[in-house]
């Protein structure tokens, strides 16, 4: 399978093909209802509420615009359109077409849709309920997991189910073997069997298993889920709030040579597989809904555009041009705000970061005279593998007396965390807390290369007459090195200290999904992944490795 | 305002130095602690002037200079020989495209490891060389000896050049580095082994510029055929400077050899070490410990290091653009010989491109031989039965896949008690060395030398052998 027209990820409800967002007071219904002839590739239906790229990220826009829009909803429930049929998960066919990078993205992708809902759970008052009205199985149980809540329809006939292992020869990629034990705590040997399992667990065992919170009868479904949602949104701490804001098209323009928003320019240059994100700071007055929420959607976007369309422009260079002061007054209009707006801005560009520290390409900061690396801008620089900072006047004009400088504030220290719980800082200094303490006290001014150096905020500070060729040396080598092996390196790198949820899930699942993805017992000519849906028995290599 | 500095003054160059401030600053940097270094680990012997050449150009005619200069005044130098417009590369997967003008980000350890190590022989050798100005046997040799020292000083600014110029910091760094490690050092010895041996009399100056220099060629060679085009150039125009040391290193055995064999004619014995002479069979273990020795700098027969380099581009063969054949090498096997435990040899088919430091070191063996075969007419035009040889390249090897093994000099495998028991006929013994060194009492007189060599056939630049080439204080 390739695609041939690049994957938006920008959707509108009014124009959603397998979702119906219904909001009613404190209370959403988001209704999973896949055309089968909708598919984001041809080749393959979507039947049984299955899955792809396309259906996600409808799923995803949903979620967002429910932050956004829509700050009156306590609780959203998830179900189904379709009768008897909650979700099958992801589609089968559209896998075994799917070239491996397609494959591990569209995972990566829909596990971060779903932290994304437990983020709102947790940080916006948002719950999210499923109401399992159907059979419920791998993906489609992957989203119920990802809810705070699991109701099960009690009509003795459906089942919830991670079958990969059994049938498909691979693993619930979307964070479902960890959630199982990790945030459901179901006792390892009964999750042993559960997983392997293909026709799932229904009813009482469910429950017993704590697989699902409750049984609700065939009769009466709705209201019931209905009446469990309002008492979620009763316990709710969402900051009240009359009217949300309207989540508009970014409209960027689109050539052949990168992406243009209002605030970020992307640019390609495919010989040397590199891609140059240049984030511009903000002008005009500070505005609650101003630079920064547009920032974070143009931010999200151009990391989802370049990661599902170019796959092989594997490093990114982040840039940016602009007044670090303008940066700084800007955030702290929302860090300062105690309004259910201002919570919203911070928990999305937290989890633009984390989107960030998970993209399998290589992050190379370049800190320039002229740039704005201040605050929560500067988090894009601790995001990446390797900052460099200019010590000398701008390249292209050796008398002037501009110096690049970096700027710690408030915004650094713990605002933002990344996966494993700790902020970018504490994970570049783990277990340094001295060092940390240090930092704190250098904060609200600029630090200039010799104390960037000093403070270990940056890689290198090379001169100006060093600069370019240092730049482009590191560029170039690093084109050289093996794309796999500088994932492994990079992923292992950036997340150091405890495990979450989150990292287990991008690390632990992820790595493994991966290789067995590659396996041939799951992608060979005779794997479960190809046989699916054949007739024909998979046939596995028996030897364990 | 501080005071201008004429770059090209005081620096000889062709690389435009004086525009270059990147270069400028980093050799600002470095030139003092170069002369720090020169002043500590250079020559001992205090000079008011000797008679040197000084590379000036690369023009076909007239590159260099002679004159009287005071050894630290030397103008020491940058020169790459003349840009090829279209040059391409010649050999590897890049075979083809055009040669780079800049070092690529893929290959910059790689490169900037083999400059390293070329960069670290050329000081070792002004270090191992710094006491036998003591003990020349002629204001000629004398002369010799600075001008070989000048000349290696000015390869190390050429490598220092390439670090400096295409390296950034690291190399900046590692240029220094170059200066802190010392011949012999036990804290921070010269990268290889050669270079951390003694050169303790002129007999043994005489042998290093025969082989161990001659190893430097063949390496300036490889490195001449680099696709690094700044690379090449630079080793090409040091090839130019390093056929002196050879003729320094050929004619001064060539002088010994002589002068022996007319003791020997004298006195009707080869037993001249009581006449002032050095016999023949001492000249022989002192060649079988410099020729193996050397050997070793080429490293092991095997090496898939060599071969990646090759792949690369980054060295080439000697003589790489005549060579024919593919350029690349991976459907071409060569043999190799092997030593056994059971004591014999076995030979193995391997691929050519894992071989070639083998071809390498084939070459140079080829080279060594004529130097040889030269002595060996010496004594055949005196009448004498004796003749010198190259040992078997087993011999005495700590590098490679005969080192552990013990090989005679024919090449004869042996246990270790039988080759130990031997190794007097063959390496010289520390009574073979006080003896050279008893010999080594300095000739300053004009005209005069030493009763153990005999006097060159020529002088340098068309001066007679008994000009006054060193002032001495």
């Amino acid at each position: 399978m390739t695609t041939t027209t690049p994957v938006t990820f920008e959707r509108h409800p009014d124009t959603y093909r397998h979702w119906r967002l219904t909001v009613d007071g404190e209370v959403a219904w988001l209704e999973m209802d896949v055309d089968e002839q909708g598919g984001l590739v041809p080749g393959y239906e979507l039947k049984l509420n299955s899955y792809d790229l396309g259906v996600d990220i409808e799923f995803y826009d949903a979620t967002q615009r429910l932050r956004f829009e829509h700050p009156q909803v306590r609780a959203v429930i998830v179900t189904s359109a379709k009768d008897k049929v909650f979700c099958a998960g992801a589609n089968i066919r559209m896998l075994a077409a799917s070239p491996h990078e397609w494959k591990v993205n569209f995972c990566k992708f829909t596990n971060e849709t779903r932290n994304g809902i437990e983020d709102a759970t947790e940080f916006s008052g948002q719950t999210y309920v499923a109401a399992v009205n159907g059979s419920c199985a791998g993906g489609g149980y992957e989203i119920a997991l990802a809810c705070e809540k699991i109701l099960l329809v009690d009509d003795n006939s459906s089942t919830v189910a991670l079958p990969e292992v059994p049938l498909l020869g691979v693993l619930p990629g979307t964070g479902g073997l960890t959630r199982v034990v990790d945030k459901r705590r179901v006792r390892r040997d009964l999750a042993d069997v559960f997983a392997t399992r293909p026709d799932g667990v229904k009813g009482r065992t469910a429950v017993d298993w704590r697989l699902v919170d409750e049984l609700v009868p065939r009769v009466g479904f709705r209201e019931k889920v209905l009446s469990r949602a309002h008492e979620l949104a009763a316990e709710s701490d969402r900051l009240p709030a009359e009217q949300g804001i309207e989540l508009a098209p970014l409209e960027p323009s689109i050539t052949d040579d990168g992406i243009e928003y209002r605030h970020i320019r992307v640019g390609y240059d495919r010989p040397n597989s590199l891609v140059t994100l240049t984030v511009l700071g903000p002008s005009g007055e500070p505005e609650l809904d101003g630079w920064l929420l547009r920032l974070t959607r143009e931010l999200d976007d151009a990391i989802l555009r370049l990661r599902t369309n170019e796959p092989d422009l594997g490093t990114w260079v982040l840039r940016t041009e602009g007044d670090p002061e303008a940066v700084l007054a800007h955030e702290e209009v929302v860090l300062s705000g105690k309004d259910w707006l201002s919570n919203e801005i911070l928990h999305y560009y937290k989890r633009t970061l984390k989107r960030l520290d998970v993209t399998s390409r290589t992050l190379i900061a370049l800190i320039e005279p002229g740039s704005c690396f201040a605050g929560s801008l500067l988090e894009l620089a601790f995001a990446a593998d390797r900052q460099y900072l200019l010590d000398g006047p701008p390249i292209d004009d050796e008398d002037s007396p501009e110096r690049a400088s970096i700027t710690l504030s408030e915004a650094n220290f713990g605002v933002f965390p990344m996966g494993n719980g700790l902020s970018r800082l504490e994970s570049r200094f783990y277990g340094d807390d001295d060092h940390l303490t240090w930092l704190a006290r250098e904060r609200d001014r600029p630090l200039s290369a010799a104390e960037a150096v000093e403070l270990g905020l940056v890689t290198d500070a090379p001169d100006d007459l060093d600069w370019e060729d240092e730049i482009r040396i590191a560029l170039e080598g690093r084109a050289s090195l093996s794309p796999d092996a500088l994932t492994g390196m990079e992923a292992n790198h950036r997340f150091v200290g405890p495990e979450t949820l989150e990292t287990k899930i991008f690390g632990r699942l992820t790595a493994w999904q991966n290789w067995i993805f590659t396996r041939p017992n799951a992608s060979g000519p005779e794997g479960a992944l190809r046989r699916y849906g054949t007739g024909q028995k998979a046939v596995f290599d028996r030897k364990r490795v | 305002m501080p005071e201008k500095i004429d770059y090209d003054a005081k620096i000889p160059n062709n690389v435009h130095l004086a525009d270059d401030r990147r270069l400028q600053r980093a050799l600002e940097g470095w030139q003092p602690k170069f002369m720090n270094w020169w002043g500590e680990m250079g020559p001992t012997l205090e000079t008011e002037g000797v008679y040197l050449r000084t590379a000036v150009s690369v023009g076909r005619d007239g590159w260099a200079h002679f004159d009287h200069v005071n050894v630290p005044d030397y103008r020491w130098g940058i020169f790459l020989a003349e840009r090829e417009p279209d040059r391409r590369i010649a050999f590897g997967e890049h075979a083809g495209e055009p040669v780079w003008q800049q070092v690529p980000g893929e290959y910059r350890a790689d490169l900037q490891r083999l400059i390293v190590i070329q960069g670290d022989t050329e000081p070792a050798s002004v270090e191992q060389q710094r006491l036998l100005g003591l003990t020349a046997p002629s204001l000629y040799d004398l002369r010799n000896l600075f001008q070989v020292n000048v000349e290696e000083g000015r390869h190390l600014w050429a490598m220092v050049y390439l670090l400096h110029a295409y390296f950034g910091r690291e190399g900046r760094d590692e240029a220094e580095g170059l200066l802190l490690r010392n011949s012999g050092s036990p804290d921070a010895p010269r990268i290889l082994g050669a270079f951390n041996e003694e050169t303790a009399d002129w007999l043994a100056f005489y042998m290093f510029t025969y082989f161990t220099d001659r190893d430097g060629k063949y390496q300036l060679g490889t490195l001449k055929e680099s696709s690094f085009d700044p690379l090449s150039r630079t080793c090409e125009f040091m090839l130019k400077e390093e056929a002196h040391h050879m003729m320094v290193g050929t004619t001064g055995v060539d002088r010994v050899v002589q002068r022996s064999a007319e003791l020997i004619r004298e006195h009707d014995t080869y037993d001249i070490a009581s006449h002032g002479g050095i016999p023949l069979d001492l000249i022989q273990r002192y060649l079988n410990f410099h020729y193996t020795v050397s050997l070793d700098l080429f490293g092991s027969e095997t090496s898939t290091n060599a071969a990646n380099y090759y792949t690369a581009g980054l060295k080439g063969r000697w003589q790489e653009t005549r060579r024919k054949d593919d350029h690349k090498l991976t459907d071409d096997s060569r043999l190799l010989d092997r030593p056994r435990e059971d004591g014999t040899w076995t030979s193995e088919e391997l691929q050519a491109i894992l071989l070639l430091n083998l071809d390498l070191r084939g070459e140079y063996t080829a080279d060594c031989q004529t130097g040889v075969n030269r002595w060996n007419k010496i004594l055949a035009d005196a009448g004498i039965d004796f003749r010198f040889a190259l040992p078997h390249p087993g011999f005495n090897r700590e590098v490679g896949i005969n080192s552990g093994h013990h090989v005679t000099p024919d090449g004869s495998i042996v246990d270790e008690a039988t080759w130990e028991a031997a190794r007097h006929k063959w390496l010289p013994t520390a009574e073979d060395l006080t003896f050279v060194r008893s010999l080594m009492h300095p000739v300053y007189e004009r005209g005069k030398i030493a009763s153990w060599v005999a006097p060159p056939r020529q002088g340098i630049n068309g001066k007679p052998f008994d000009y006054e080439y060193v002032y001495l204080t």
